[in-house]
């Protein structure tokens, strides 16, 4: 709950804040604005530095006594690694393009969250140390010391970034905020500062190979549960292969597809659409998920997490990979797989033996969009669709921050989405495609005790779906990332609960009109399909 | 009935209200903030200041246009509630103490009486600005009741995104079935989502 007034305030409420310079203003560490920290036994289990009991609200953090020598020390090593770094920290001219783009920025007002401000957090400790000018001037350059309240204020901030990157569309240098709240975290990972949302899950991944540590067995349940509905609702059989050697297209996607709802659906979207092509492929309950919460760590656990995706193609002598809907496995995969994992010249380059379709975009990751893939099936007439079970979904789009700006895919969903459904609206221009809204809960932010922090960050996005369910009536809202189905939901549902969330390939699942098919009366959800007028006079 | 003369006046300086109790809202804010939400005029990259905006012009209007010595009709009373249920459920989740999330629409009482001072001697003026007042107290008290229901709203979205989260692991320890066959994790039983607009 928020703080109680104190007996003083009771007769004297000021509702103007104080105005302070920024430097003066320490974070507060409100439950339902900070993530808890990590716990030991995960820290333990990575190898990662000062594994400890602690809590960001007490006073002492525990740091290592030789904190301060850590952290600049890890700074000047990572300004001579990353040259993109050392730019970003002196290039800045402050000239406020990005300020006002920050979706925590625009839903809470707290200026640490316009990006220029959260940026200079680190760039005012790079200037008090490693420049001339700062070391001389001090505060006068924007320079200052490195103090415990400094890391404090890191922590705090650097996990209100939700690494979107919509601040860096909109600056004329090219400052990837993102990068350097990257770069803010890895320091903080040196004194042990980091949170329980993303060692677990990058634990458990480096153990297990998922997020919520499921083991073979269990995930393979997970599917039989997931293969008997869709027997109960679409009337067929299937039944894929795991952990087959010579199949011809390794599947990888996150792992929330086959636990979590909604993205159940779309995983039993994938498993019809792959079924009824006859697709040769096969998935894996090693490389068993898609998400790497490495990128929310650091550039070795991102590399670490996914080079098991190469390890399982290579051993299982696969041609390509087709990857499903996420929204951060694309960045890794579009930006950093190749640099880190590759070349991975043992795979072929990919086809689509459906279409023929050569994808020269995915030449040297091998590893292909299932977007890009269900696209080019339709374009190519190779699907029986039946758009008017899904005539109950009025839909929009919300374009994931990772596959929109990070890998450009803008075209295929909409176009899949178009042929699946009779009913599609786009929110307002400014806040689609390459200026979309985050979710608020990306880059390990999306936790239960963070709530307070996502529903501020996520009011943008909300905003726009309330605005094309006010207009048009939509009550669905589509994305391709699996953080963004388990977070809209939970946003939609504070903010326009008239909305559900659903991935692309549920609509498409539900379309799809196959071979043997019972006659379809339930969505993939169990929801009574709509008859059409057509039916009715039948 | 009402004297005209209230209203006249509100009329008149309904510009003047208008922008100092929409600048004293924004003014809660830090500064930079403050400043982005009174200039930026665009609704979907600035839905805070547009909901405040909305907000203040639809309160004023209806005190102005209340002739009646009547608490507001169903229609002005939905509309006011509306709008500030929308500001309210902003002001739920950004970092405000609940008395400071609801005590806006006090800055506007303020706000009346410095724009009416020059006019309070006269004839009647003061009872008419006091049952103004009250109205804008019952404001207050809807504000409150917005104000608790979109906090515990986010206490039920914590317990709710734990269930999706684990949906598949639930229902593999059977955990989620009940007796009539309705999932727990399907939210049934719980209030229709209608109940939160």
């Amino acid at each position: 709950m928020p703080d109680e007034l104190k007996r003083k305030e009771l007769v004297d409420i000021e509702y103007r804040p104080p105005k302070k310079d920024w430097m003066d203003v320490a974070p507060r560490f409100r439950h339902g604005t900070y993530i808890y920290p990590a716990k030991p036994k995960n820290l333990k289990y990575l190898d990662m530095p000062n594994p400890r009991e602690w809590g960001p609200a007490e006073a002492d953090w525990k740091l290592p006594d030789n904190w301060k020598e850590i952290v600049l020390n890890g700074m000047r090593e990572r300004l001579d690694r990353y040259r993109s770094f050392k730019v970003f920290m002196d290039i800045c001219v402050r000239c406020g393009a990005c300020a006002d783009k920050c979706h925590f920025f625009i839903g809470g007002g707290d200026p640490k969250n316009m990006p220029v401000l959260r940026a200079e957090l680190i760039r005012s400790v790079y200037r008090g140390n490693f420049t001339k000018a700062g070391r001389i001037l001090g505060r006068l350059n924007g320079a200052r010391e490195l103090t415990k309240d400094v890391i404090k204020e890191w922590f705090y901030y650097f996990y209100q970034c939700t690494e979107c990157r919509r601040c860096s569309v909109f600056c004329p240098y090219g400052i990837d905020t993102a990068e350097i709240t990257m770069m803010g975290r890895e320091l903080l990972n040196l004194l042990g500062c980091n949170v329980n949302w993303v060692m677990e899950p990058v634990a458990n991944c480096y153990r297990t190979g998922n997020h919520l540590g499921i083991q073979p067995h269990a995930l393979m349940d997970m599917f039989g549960m997931m293969l008997d509905d869709i027997k109960d609702r679409v009337g067929i059989k299937i039944e894929p292969s795991f952990n087959r050697k010579g199949a011809e297209i390794l599947f990888v996607t996150p792992s929330a597809d086959y636990f979590a709802e909604p993205g159940i659906y779309t995983c039993m979207g994938y498993l019809l659409l792959l079924h009824e092509l006859g697709l040769d492929y096969t998935w894996s309950t090693y490389a068993s998920e898609g998400g790497n919460f490495g990128l929310f760590t650091s550039h070795e656990m991102i590399k670490r997490l996914n080079a098991k995706i190469y390890a399982e193609a290579r051993r299982l002598g696969v041609k390509w990979i087709l990857g499903g809907e996420c929204g951060h496995m694309w960045r890794v995969i579009h930006q950093y797989m190749d640099t880190m994992n590759g070349p991975a010249d043992f795979l072929e380059e990919p086809v689509s033996p459906i279409t023929g379709t050569r994808f020269e975009n995915a030449k040297s990751t091998k590893m292909v969009h299932i977007a890009e893939f269900t696209a080019d099936l339709i374009k190519n007439d190779k699907l029986k669709l039946d758009p008017s079970r899904n005539d109950d979904l009025r839909v929009t789009f919300h374009d994931s921050c990772n596959p929109s700006r990070a890998m450009g895919i803008l075209e295929e969903p909409r176009y899949i989405i178009k042929h699946v459904c009779n009913n599609f609206y786009e929110m307002p221009e400014n806040t689609i495609r390459e200026q979309t809204f985050c979710c608020a809960g990306g880059a390990g932010l999306g936790t239960d005790e963070m709530m307070e922090m996502r529903m501020r960050g996520g009011l943008p996005r909300a905003n726009a779906v309330q605005y094309v369910h006010d207009r048009h009536g939509v009550n669905r809202l589509t994305c391709m990332c699996a953080i963004d189905r388990a977070t809209l939901t939970t946003l939609m549902e504070y903010w326009v609960p008239e909305v559900k969330v659903t991935g692309v390939h549920e609509l498409v699942g539900n379309a799809l009109v196959m071979k043997g098919e019972k006659e379809r009366v339930l969505t993939l959800r169990g929801d009574p399909i709509k008859e059409t007028e057509g039916d009715e006079h039948v | 009935m009402i004297d005209r003369g209230i209203n006249d006046v509100l009329s008149e300086k309904r510009g003047a209200i208008l922008t100092r109790w929409f600048d004293a809202i924004a003014d809660s804010y830090p500064a930079n903030a403050s400043s982005f939400f009174k200039d930026r005029k665009d609704r979907f990259a600035n839905p805070v200041g547009s909901a405040i905006k909305e907000a203040t012009e639809t309160v004023v209007d209806v005190l102005i246009d209340g002739t009646s010595m009547e608490m507001p009709g169903k229609n002005e009373g939905e509309k006011v509630y509306g709008c500030l249920d929308r500001v309210i459920r902003i002001r739920a989740v950004q970092d405000f103490t609940p008395s400071k999330a609801v005590g806006f629409i006090f800055l506007l009482k303020r706000v009346l009486r410095e724009e009416l001072q020059q006019e309070l001697g006269k004839d009647g003026m003061y009872g008419q600005l006091l049952f103004l007042e009250s109205r804008i107290d019952s404001m207050a008290l809807v504000c409150f009741e917005s104000y608790m229901k979109y906090r515990e709203k986010l206490f039920e979205l914590k317990v709710d995104e734990f269930k999706h989260m684990a949906f598949r692991l639930l229902e593999k320890a059977n955990l989620t079935v009940d007796p009539t066959g309705d999932r727990i994790a399907s939210g049934k039983g719980a209030p229709e989502s209608s109940d939160m607009k």
